[in-house]
C-alpha cells in the first residue's frame, strides 16, 4: 500500500496532488452543501469525466481515435439491464458480465482494424460503423424489446440498496464520484507503467516503437480492451441510473460525441483534462439553460447554438485543451501529457 | 415477390444512389484535396435542402433549376467557411478538426431548427406522382429528373478537373502539397476552391433530394454518416469511385429495405464499409497508397 501511494505521487508536484486532494473533499461534501438539481448535474459531469478518462486511454495515451464509444456504454448498459430485468441479477455481476463483453467487443473491431491497417480517419469512421451497426441492430433485437426500450422498475426512494443499486441520486452521485477516482488512479498507474510508456511511444511515432521492439499490436489492441472494459460499467450505470434504455439514445452517435468533447476540450492525454472537461462543457450547458429559462425565452436548439459556438470558440482559441493552458498558469506542469 | 418488384425498388434505389454519389463527391473531393474531414457534410446538404423547399414554398421555384442558384451559394459558404475558419486547422491533430465541425454541424442544425422547427416539410412538384413505364417497370419521373442532373452536375466536374487549368492545379495541391507550394500555387485559395466546390456539390445534391424525401432539421448527422460510407467505399479521392459508392449504397438501402424492414437498411450500408474498411481499404476504386 505505501509502495502504491509512493508510486502513486512519485514525480507528480505536491501542489497537484493537493488541488487533486482539495477537490475530491470538495465533491464528497457537495451534496450536503448544494441542492437536488445541482446534484444531478454533479452527477451528469462526474459521469462524463468517467467516460472521457476511459476514451483518453485509446485516444490520449495510444493515438486511436476512437468515435464510437457508445457501442461500449449500450453494450454495458444492456447487459445489466437485460439481467436485472430478466433474471434479477444486480447490477455488479451484471458489470461482471458486462465488461468482458466489451473488452471482446473492443478487441474485436481493435484486431480487424490492426490487422488490416486501418488507421486514422478510416479507423475513427471504422468504429462509428460498428456502432451505428449495434444501434440499429439492437432496434431489431426482440429479446431487448427492440425500439419500444428497456424499462427497470422505477427504484424505491425509501431506503438506498447500493447492491441493487436502487435509490435517491445521492447514492448513485457517490458510486460515480468513486467510480470516478478509481479509473483516475488507475489511468495514473497505466500512464506510469511499461504499458503506459509503449502506448506514448504509439502515439508520438508508430514506427519508430515498432522498431524500438514494441509490439505495437498488441498494445493498442490492449488500449482498446481497456478502455471498453471501463467504459462498459458507465453503460450499467447509465441504466440504473435512468431505467430506461432506448437504442437510439444510448448507442447514439451523439453520445460517442459527448463522451470524447470533455477531453479534447479539457486536454487529450493529460489526467486531469477529461475531468475539466466534463465540468466546463456542463457548466456551459446548464447556465445557458438557466439564462435563457431567466430571460424567458423558448427556443429549442437555442442552447444547442450557443454550445456549438462556445466550443468553435474555445478548439480556435486553445489547440491543446484547457488544462495545458491552465496547469502552466498555476505553475503545475504535468509530465505525461 | 414477383421479380419486377425487385427490378422497380433496385432501379429507384440505383436512381438515389447517383443522388447520393453526387453528394458524396462532394466529401471526396474535400477529404481528398484538403484532408479535412468534414464532418458537417450533411448539415450543409440540410442548408441546400432548406434553401430548395423555401424557395418552392414562396415563389414555387422548382428545385431542379434551382439547384444552379443554390450550389452557388453554397460554394461561397463552403469558400468563405474554408478560408475564415478551417484553414487554420488543416495542420492541427485530426481530432481538432473534428471537434471544429462538429461544433459548426451542431451549430447548422440548431439553427435550421429555430428557424424552421422539427416539423418535416415537402416539396409537391407538379410531377411529384408522374412516373414512366418501361415494359414491367415503373419509375418515379422525379427520381429519374433528380438522378440525371446528378450525372450531368457530376460530369461537369469531372470535365473541370480534368480539362482547366485550375482544376489541374488542385489535382496538383492534393497528390503533393510541397510540391504544389513550391511551384507557385497559392495554396490556400485553391483550398478555398476546393471546399466551395465541394459545397456547390453537397448544396446541388440537396436540392434534388427534396423531390425524393420529407426535409426535418435533423437529417444532417445520419446524411453525414452515410457520405462517409459511401466516400470509403468507393474509394478515398476516387471521383467515379464516389458515384460507385453511392449507386452500390443505394441499391443495398432499397433492396435491405424491401427484405427487411426499411428501419433496418442503414445496418446493411454499415455492414458493406465494414466489409470494404477490412479487405479492400483504399476502397473499391481508390489506389493503393492512397
Amino acid at each position: 500500500m505505501a509502495a502504491l501511494i509512493e508510486r502513486l505521487t512519485d514525480d507528480g508536484s505536491r501542489r497537484t496532488m493537493i488541488w487533486a486532494a482539495v477537490l475530491v473533499a470538495a465533491l464528497v461534501i457537495a451534496p450536503w452543501v448544494v441542492n437536488d438539481y445541482l446534484v444531478t448535474v454533479l452527477i451528469v459531469i462526474l459521469y462524463l469525466a468517467y467516460t472521457g478518462q476511459a476514451w483518453n486511454i485509446m485516444m490520449g495515451f495510444a493515438g486511436q481515435l476512437s468515435l464510437g464509444h457508445a457501442i461500449y456504454v449500450g453494450l454495458g448498459a444492456y447487459i445489466a439491464a437485460f439481467l436485472f430485468t430478466r433474471f434479477g441479477v444486480g447490477p455488479w455481476v451484471g458489470f461482471l458480465a458486462a465488461m468482458p463483453v466489451a473488452a471482446a467487443c473492443g478487441a474485436i473491431i481493435g484486431f480487424l482494424a490492426f490487422r488490416f491497417g486501418v488507421t486514422g480517419v478510416y479507423f475513427a469512421i471504422l468504429t462509428i460503423a460498428f456502432a451505428e451497426f449495434a444501434r440499429i441492430g439492437f432496434d431489431h433485437l426482440d429479446i431487448v424489446n427492440a425500439a419500444a426500450g428497456l424499462f427497470l422498475p422505477v427504484a424505491q426512494y425509501s431506503h438506498n440498496d447500493l447492491w441493487r443499486l436502487r435509490g435517491d441520486p445521492t447514492m448513485f452521485y457517490y458510486v460515480i464520484l468513486a467510480a470516478t477516482v478509481v479509473v483516475f488512479i488507475l489511468c495514473r498507474v497505466l500512464i506510469r507503467s511499461r504499458i503506459g510508456y509503449f502506448w506514448l511511444a504509439i502515439r508520438e511515432d508508430e514506427e519508430a516503437a515498432r522498431a524500438a521492439g514494441v509490439d505495437t499490436f498488441r498494445c493498442k489492441l490492449y488500449a482498446v480492451m481497456i478502455s471498453a472494459a471501463i467504459t462498459s460499467f458507465a453503460g450499467v450505470f447509465y441504466a440504473f441510473f435512468y431505467n430506461n434504455l432506448f437504442p437510439e439514445q444510448v448507442f447514439n452517435i451523439s453520445q460517442s460525441i459527448q463522451i470524447i468533447l470533455g477531453p479534447i476540450i479539457g486536454g487529450v492525454g493529460t489526467l486531469f483534462g477529461p475531468i475539466l472537461g466534463a465540468f466546463v462543457l456542463t457548466g456551459l450547458a446548464e447556465s445557458l439553460n438557466s439564462a435563457l429559462t431567466a430571460l424567458g425565452l423558448d427556443l429549442p436548439g437555442a442552447e444547442q447554438v450557443f454550445y456549438g459556438v462556445c466550443l468553435l470558440f474555445v478548439v480556435a482559441a486553445l489547440p491543446e485543451g484547457i488544462w495545458p493552458w491552465l496547469a502552466r498558469r498555476l505553475g503545475i506542469a504535468e509530465r505525461a501529457g | 415477390m414477383p421479380f419486377d418488384v425487385y427490378l422497380n425498388v433496385a432501379v429507384g434505389g440505383v436512381l438515389t444512389g447517383l443522388v447520393y454519389g453526387l453528394m458524396a463527391l462532394g466529401l471526396s473531393v474535400i477529404f481528398g484535396v484538403v484532408r479535412v474531414v468534414n464532418f458537417a457534410h450533411g448539415e450543409m446538404m440540410s442548408i441546400a435542402m432548406y434553401l430548395a423547399v423555401v424557395l418552392f414554398a414562396a415563389f414555387h421555384l422548382d428545385p431542379l433549376i434551382m439547384m444552379v442558384p443554390i450550389a452557388a451559394v453554397l460554394f461561397v459558404f463552403g469558400y468563405a467557411l474554408q478560408s475564415g475558419l478551417i484553414n487554420p486547422f488543416i495542420t492541427r491533430p485530426e481530432h481538432s478538426q473534428f471537434l471544429l465541425l462538429v461544433a459548426l454541424a451542431i451549430v447548422i442544425v440548431n439553427v435550421l431548427l429555430i428557424i424552421f422547427g422539427p416539423d418535416a416539410r415537402t416539396v409537391q412538384t407538379a410531377y411529384a406522382y408522374d412516373s414512366y413505364q418501361l415494359g414491367p417497370l415503373i419509375v418515379d419521373a422525379a427520381k429519374v429528373y433528380a438522378a440525371t442532373a446528378a450525372l450531368l452536375f457530376a460530369a461537369l466536374l469531372f470535365a473541370f478537373f480534368r480539362f482547366t487549368l485550375v482544376g489541374k492545379a488542385i489535382r496538383a495541391c492534393a497528390d503533393n502539397y510541397t510540391g504544389a507550394l513550391v511551384v507557385g500555387l497559392n495554396v490556400n485559395r485553391l483550398y478555398a476552391l476546393t471546399f466551395g466546390i465541394g459545397a456547390a456539390c453537397v448544396g446541388a445534391a440537396g436540392a434534388m433530394m427534396t423531390l425524393i424525401v420529407d426535409v426535418t432539421p435533423m437529417l444532417g448527422p445520419s446524411y453525414t454518416l452515410l457520405a462517409f460510407v459511401i466516400v470509403i467505399t468507393g474509394g478515398l479521392g476516387s471521383m467515379p469511385g464516389a458515384l460507385l459508392g453511392g449507386l452500390l449504397i443505394g441499391l443495398t438501402e432499397a433492396l435491405a429495405g424491401l427484405i427487411f424492414t426499411p428501419s433496418a437498411k442503414s445496418m446493411f450500408a454499415f455492414a458493406i464499409l465494414v466489409l470494404v474498411l477490412l479487405f479492400r481499404p483504399q476502397g473499391l476504386l481508390g489506389r493503393k497508397a492512397a
